[in-house]
């Protein structure tokens, strides 16, 4: 535009040049600064200081037998912690992994086969699975059921038939002593 | 319907259907405004700046705000020191509200000079007193919920004012509450309607540009646009000369927001709500000031009109008779500026009602009545007496022929922004004063100035006097371990630390609640399990939090500063304490039951700092100033980066500007 102001009227092109240059350098500036004053709004919606600070729960597993399974809230989600009978561990290492919709072999999903850490919401659309009382359906491969929309996960927590696109996911943890877990 | 062509056609596919784009050229770009108007037609636009910001605001403080009593106040702290820019939100909003005021009263004002509630600008002007009424209203529920002791009991007194009705009084204050005090009901719903109210505005906002769009906007000069020559479209000319006021303006309103946030607010207001114990001197925020002393001004019971009613009476209608003053005044012509003696009446008023303010502000004794029943006389005066007079008795000056003709500037602007300033900061400062004046250390805390930041060795230090010493018996519960990474704690110091107190855990699996050490994440464990124990263990008085103590005392650094240091062994001739009391120069009422704690080597600074008595004192204020600040390092460091960013911009609109009108001047 400054050149055609240049050929057709050469008086006015150092004002209408400079009056361009005001206009896409003003704008440019105001558009930034706006752009930046959104982001403490959009990241004052991000968890605070005080959520992120209660990530870890503690939980005493001394007390929890074969075959029992226990659910501990972490970050305000159900984390299911399971103390796997022998034959549990067994049918979950022997799965085919051909035929798992995440392949995922058991032994990297435990740091003791006994010990089985999950977070409890269904991969498909945040349902809590059953399978953690006695009386509860545990599904079609003795893991978890997910009543909501007919998940079916297995004693790896792995996700084997129904719409849930994903395994169970196991939460970062450490065993701090024999008896205690830290998760988070 | 409308001759809009484009050659988007998109934009005329919609244009069809819905006229927005003609609506646009029509009220944004083409609306034809006086070429002569002075910066203080920029105010408007100003405020509707001002409301979109505080309506953003609000809404992101609304979701993390709790509106019940046993939160409210601990929510708005976790939003000062937890929530990301949860301090910047807030400090936004909270001065935005007096910037809002402060904007709308020069708005004002200036319609007020130039006459612009005159025909036919009449509805313009009814809708602009609606829009400000609704903003009491806003500004009055919003002071409420932080729930501090400002909140409870500026809550308490203004819903008192109904119970000066006759007969329905009790009826409408107890609806107002919901109960038989101020109490969570009225929390509640002061919350909703506060969310509600603004949107109000805004719909009277769009009202009122619609009047001033059909009428034209009044001009200094006062007279009509006459034809082409005295008008410019609106884009680019008003919207770029908008801009750079309000470019001006951000760096006003961001100089406080990240330098003085507190200015406008009362440090009573970071003391929780306490209903049992009113605060000394409570006032209302300051733009509602100058009513406030028209309702004090009524101190004689008439027949059938108590004194209580009058006031009351007295402040609505100090509002309502706005309403009535494009018939009060009774002259035609507009602009003061060919009014002699309308322009002198102008001034009393502006000053008169600065007196109110500061009257408003003080206690009501001594003079100050005097002088504010005098004044509230005056104010009614100047509407009933003085306008109606001064249109039959004055001679106008000539009016020009056009506004084209005569090159206008505006006047009396610097002596009227330093008049409205001296007010402010009157009121402002209303309620300092009292008690000697407070000492300051030798040299000035490291926090304080533009580019002031803590002392991480200081904070260290006075953490030391802090935990050795203080926290025996005052508690900091708005304060968590964690937080001491800030201060230069390594995450197994802070562990160590929190593990030397315990704090209940959850019921084991027989029910039963043990005891665990506490977390980084556990608040600071109080010293005493509850405020009746801390209350018997030291002599029936309680010892105060500290968390927000240097935020809660007015000059609350050099407050605590002085009275660390400010006791005598022996109560001075003529000032008997109590038993059991200390004399302190600086305590309001100067028997105060903290013992002299402060003391040449109470403790032994592991930095190797000779631990004199004043050393301590600046060391504990500073980790007290940091414990209600914590935002404060932060805050400084993006105010600058701000401020220099808004210069850039402000010069760039300014040079634009410049350029757009240089055919126009």
């Amino acid at each position: 535009m400054a050149d055609q102001a240049h050929n057709a009227q050469p008086s006015s092109v150092d004002g209408q040049t400079r009056r361009d240059f005001l206009l896409y350098a003003t704008s440019t500036v105001g558009a930034v600064g706006t752009g930046l004053a959104l982001w403490p709004f959009v990241q004052s919606m991000n968890p605070a200081a005080d959520t992120l600070a209660l990530s870890t729960t503690d939980v005493d597993i001394s007390a929890i037998k074969p075959g029992q399974s226990v659910t501990v809230v972490w970050r305000g989600k159900p984390v299911f912690v399971r103390h796997r009978l022998p034959e549990e561990i067994t049918a979950a290492e022997q799965a085919v992994m051909a035929d798992l919709r995440e392949a995922q072999k058991d032994s990297d999903r435990v740091k003791k086969p006994e010990w089985l850490i999950l977070v409890g919401v269904c991969t498909h659309l945040g349902c809590v699975p059953l399978g953690q009382k006695p009386a509860d359906p545990r599904g079609d491969f003795g893991g978890w059921f997910c009543p909501c929309h007919g998940s079916h996960y297995d004693t790896s927590g792995r996700i084997r038939k129904g719409p849930a696109p994903a395994n169970l996911p196991v939460p970062p943890y450490q065993f701090t002593s024999d008896t205690t877990v830290r998760i988070g | 319907m409308s001759d809009f062509k484009s050659n988007n056609k998109v934009v005329n596919w919609v244009e069809e259907r819905l006229p927005i784009f003609s609506m646009m050229q029509h009220s944004a770009i083409d609306y034809p405004t006086p070429r002569n108007l002075n910066y203080w037609w920029n105010f408007g636009s100003l405020a509707a700046v001002m409301l979109i910001i505080m309506i953003l605001t609000g809404l992101f403080l609304a979701m993390n705000y709790s509106s019940h009593t046993s939160l409210a106040f601990d929510s708005v702290e976790r939003i000062m020191r937890d929530v990301n820019y949860g301090w910047l939100l807030r400090y936004l909003h909270a001065n935005g509200a007096s910037m809002f005021f402060i904007l709308v009263y020069i708005h004002i004002f200036r319609g007020l000079y130039y006459g612009s509630y005159k025909s036919p600008r009449e509805i313009l002007w009814f809708v602009g007193i609606a829009i400000y009424l609704a903003m009491m209203a806003t500004g009055f529920l919003g002071y409420v919920l932080p729930w501090g002791q400002m909140s409870f009991w500026g809550a308490t007194v203004i819903t008192n004012l109904f119970s000066a009705f006759p007969v329905v009084g009790e009826f409408i204050v107890t609806l107002l509450w919901g109960g038989f005090s101020v109490d969570n009901p009225t929390l509640n719903r002061f919350f909703a309607l506060h969310f509600l109210v603004p949107f109000v505005i805004l719909g009277l906002v769009v009202v009122h540009v619609w009047a001033l769009h059909t009428v034209k906007s009044n001009n200094p000069l006062g007279i009509e646009m006459k034809g082409p020559q005295d008008s410019i479209p609106f884009h680019p000319f008003y919207t770029i000369k908008d801009l750079f006021g309000v470019a001006l303006f951000m760096m006003v309103y961001l100089a406080f927001v990240f330098w003085a946030p507190n200015f406008f607010g009362e440090p009573d207001n970071y003391i929780p709500a306490n209903p049992m114990v009113t605060p000394p001197h409570i006032v209302p925020e300051w733009y509602y000031l100058p009513f406030y002393a028209i309702l004090r001004a009524f101190t004689f019971d008439l027949p059938f009109l108590p004194a209580k009613l009058q006031g009351v009476l007295a402040m609505f209608s100090a509002i309502l008779i706005l309403f009535a003053l494009p018939w009060l005044d009774t002259s035609k012509v507009r602009s003061a500026k060919f009014r002699p003696l309308y322009r002198q009446f102008f001034w009393l008023f502006l000053v008169n009602a600065l007196v109110l303010g500061y009257v408003g502000g003080k206690p009501a004794e001594g003079i100050l009545v005097k002088i504010g029943q005098f004044c509230t006389a005056y104010y009614f005066a100047h509407f009933l007496i003085l306008l109606p007079l001064l249109g039959k008795i004055e001679k106008p000056k000539a009016l020009p022929a056009s506004i084209a003709s005569p090159v206008v500037k505006a006047a009396a602007l610097g002596v009227m922004i330093l008049v409205g300033l001296a007010g402010f900061s009157g009121s402002a400062s209303a309620n300092a004063g009292g008690g000697p004046e407070l000492k300051k250390p030798a040299t000035a805390f490291s926090w304080e100035g533009v580019f002031g930041h803590y002392d991480k060795a200081a904070l260290k230090r006075g953490w030391q006097v802090y935990h050795d010493v203080c926290s025996a018996c005052h508690s900091m519960r708005l304060v968590s371990y964690r937080n001491l990474a800030d201060i230069g704690f390594t995450a197994d110091e802070i562990k160590t630390i929190a593990a030397e107190k315990e704090v209940p855990a959850e019921p084991n699996d027989e029910g039963v609640v043990l005891n665990r050490p506490a977390r980084a994440s556990d608040r600071f464990v109080s010293p005493f399990p509850n405020e009746k124990a801390a209350q018997a263990a030291n002599g029936g008085a309680l010892p105060p939090d500290l968390s927000l103590m240097n935020k809660a005392r007015v000059s609350g650094p050099y407050y605590v500063y002085s009275l660390m240091l400010g006791y005598e062994d022996a109560a001075p001739e003529g000032h008997p304490i109590p038993e059991g009391k200390f004399f302190n120069h600086y305590f309001p009422g100067n028997a105060i039951s903290m013992p002299q704690v402060v003391n040449d080597d109470i403790v032994s600074y592991t930095d190797g700092t000779k631990a004199t008595k004043e050393q301590i004192a600046s060391d504990i204020v500073t980790f007290l100033n940091w414990a209600a600040e914590p935002e404060l390092d932060a805050r400084k460091g993006m105010g600058v980066k701000v401020m220099v960013f808004l210069a850039v911009l402000t010069a760039l609109l300014f040079a634009l500007k410049r350029q757009i009108w240089k055919d126009i001047h």
